[in-house]
C-alpha cells in the first residue's frame, strides 16, 4: 500500500486523537481548540448522554479544579476529571447546544438581547471574582448562547493563558481589572453601529489603559448598564444637556402627555368660552 | 412614602392648581377661595382612592384609568351641585384624575402583595 499524502494526513489525525481507553467516554468529533487543549464531543457510555470532553495539552488539571469550584448558572458544570493513558489530563463537562457569541450576533439580535447576554457574562465574572478566580481570556468565542437563551462563559484561563490580543488588557499583571477590560472589549464588540453613546462610553471606561480609572469591578460596570436600561444617567458619560432633556422626556413620556392633555383641555375651554 | 399618603399629597396639590386656574375667569374671583378648597378636597378624595388602589394593584395603565374615572365622577358631582359648567368642570377633572392615578402608581412603596403580582 502506498503512503500518499492523504493517507499520511489521515494517520496524523488519528494519532492526534486522544486515547480514551479505560474511560467511560467514546469520542465523537472535535468541537474546537483553545489555548490549552482541544474540546471534543463525546458520549458517556455509563449515563448514555453526550458530553464535552476537554483534553489538555499537558498534565495540568488545575483548570478543571478551578471551574469545579464555580457553581453558577452561566458557568458550564464539570462532571468529571481524569488522566488519559498518555498522561494528558482531561475533564468532562456539559455539552452546550447553541451558538458561540460571534455566531449568535450574526443573527442581528436586538440591543436588549445583546445586553442581556453581556449581563449574564458579567454576572458569571463577578461570581468568579468574588471567589478569587479570574477568567483571563474573555472573547466572543468563549461565550456560548444556548438554544433556550442560556449563556455560558467558557474556557476559564489558567496561569499560562494570557488572553486574546483584541480583548486583552495592556496590564503588566493580570487581575480582576483585566477581566473588567475584557468585559468592556466584549461589550464594544457586541454593540451595533447604531448603539447609543452612553453604551460606548461604558465600554470605553472599562477599556481604559490605566486600570485605576476603569470600573473597579464587574458589578459596577453591570450597574452602569442597568442604569442605561432604566433610562438613567450612566457613570461613564457626562451627557450634554439636550441629551439629558431627551432622556427625561422619554422616561416621563406618559406624564408629559397627561400634562399636555391638561393644558390642551384648559386652552380649549378658555378659547371656546371666548368665541 | 406610602402610596395613600402620596395620593393625598398629589391630590391636594393638583386639585389646588386645577382650582386656581379658575382665576382666568373673572366671574369666579369672588368665590375663588371656595373653588380652591372644593377642588383640593376633590383632588384629595381621588388621590386617596387612587393611592389605595395603587397600594393593592401595581399597574400604571389601570391606575390612570381609575384616576380618570374617579376624577370624572367627582367633577360630575361638583357640576351637578352647580347645575352648570359641566364641560368646564368635568374635562379638567378627568385629566387631573388621570395624572393623580399615574403619580400614585409611580411613587410611594407598593404593598408586598402588589409587588408579588407585578
Amino acid at each position: 500500500m502506498d503512503l500518499n499524502d492523504a493517507v499520511i494526513d489521515h494517520l496524523r489525525q488519528v494519532a492526534a486523537l486522544p486515547d480514551l481507553t479505560g474511560t467511560r467516554y467514546e469520542l465523537e468529533s472535535e468541537i474546537g481548540r483553545g489555548g490549552m487543549g482541544v474540546v471534543y464531543a463525546a458520549r458517556d457510555r455509563q449515563l448514555d448522554r453526550r458530553v464535552a470532553l476537554k483534553v489538555l495539552d499537558s498534565a495540568l488539571a488545575g483548570e478543571a479544579q478551578l471551574i469545579a469550584h464555580l457553581e453558577h448558572p452561566a458557568i458550564v458544570p464539570i462532571y468529571e476529571t481524569g488522566v488519559l493513558p498518555d498522561g494528558r489530563a482531561f475533564y468532562a463537562m456539559k455539552l452546550v447546544a447553541g451558538a458561540r457569541l460571534d455566531q449568535h450576533l450574526a443573527g442581528a439580535p436586538s440591543l436588549g438581547e445583546r445586553l442581556r447576554v453581556l449581563r449574564r457574562v458579567g454576572e458569571a465574572l463577578a461570581f468568579a471574582h468574588a471567589r478569587g478566580v479570574i477568567h483571563r481570556d474573555i472573547k466572543p468565542q468563549n461565550v456560548m448562547v444556548g438554544e433556550f437563551g442560556e449563556v455560558y462563559l467558557m474556557d476559564w484561563g489558567v496561569e499560562a493563558v494570557a488572553g486574546t490580543p483584541a480583548f486583552r488588557a495592556p496590564d503588566d499583571r493580570l487581575s480582576q481589572l483585566s477581566d473588567v477590560y475584557g468585559l468592556g472589549a466584549l461589550l464594544r464588540f457586541m454593540l451595533p453601529a447604531s448603539a447609543p453613546p452612553a453604551l460606548r462610553a461604558i465600554a470605553d471606561k472599562a477599556m481604559r489603559a490605566d486600570p485605576a480609572v476603569r470600573y473597579p469591578d464587574a458589578p459596577r460596570l453591570l450597574a452602569d448598564i442597568e442604569r442605561f436600561q432604566e433610562g438613567l444617567a450612566v457613570e461613564a458619560w457626562s451627557e450634554p444637556l439636550w441629551h439629558r432633556l431627551r432622556r427625561f422626556a422619554s422616561r416621563n413620556a406618559v406624564l408629559l402627555w397627561l400634562l399636555a392633555a391638561y393644558a390642551g383641555v384648559k386652552f380649549l375651554l378658555f378659547f371656546l368660552r371666548n368665541l | 412614602m406610602n402610596k395613600i399618603l402620596a395620593g393625598l399629597l398629589f391630590g391636594l396639590i393638583l386639585g389646588a392648581i386645577d382650582g386656581a386656574t379658575a382665576w382666568f375667569y373673572p366671574e369666579t374671583h369672588s368665590m375663588i377661595g371656595g373653588i380652591l378648597v372644593g377642588s383640593s378636597i376633590k383632588g384629595m378624595l381621588v388621590g386617596l382612592l387612587s393611592g389605595w388602589f395603587a397600594h393593592k394593584v401595581q399597574s400604571t395603565k389601570w391606575g390612570i384609568a381609575l384616576g380618570a374615572t374617579l376624577g370624572l365622577l367627582f367633577a360630575f358631582l361638583v357640576a351637578l351641585m352647580q347645575h352648570e359648567h359641566y364641560l368646564a368642570i368635568m374635562m379638567p377633572g378627568f385629566v387631573t384624575g388621570a395624572i393623580i392615578g399615574f403619580l400614585t402608581q409611580r411613587t410611594g412603596a407598593p404593598s408586598l402583595a402588589a409587588k408579588r403580582e407585578a
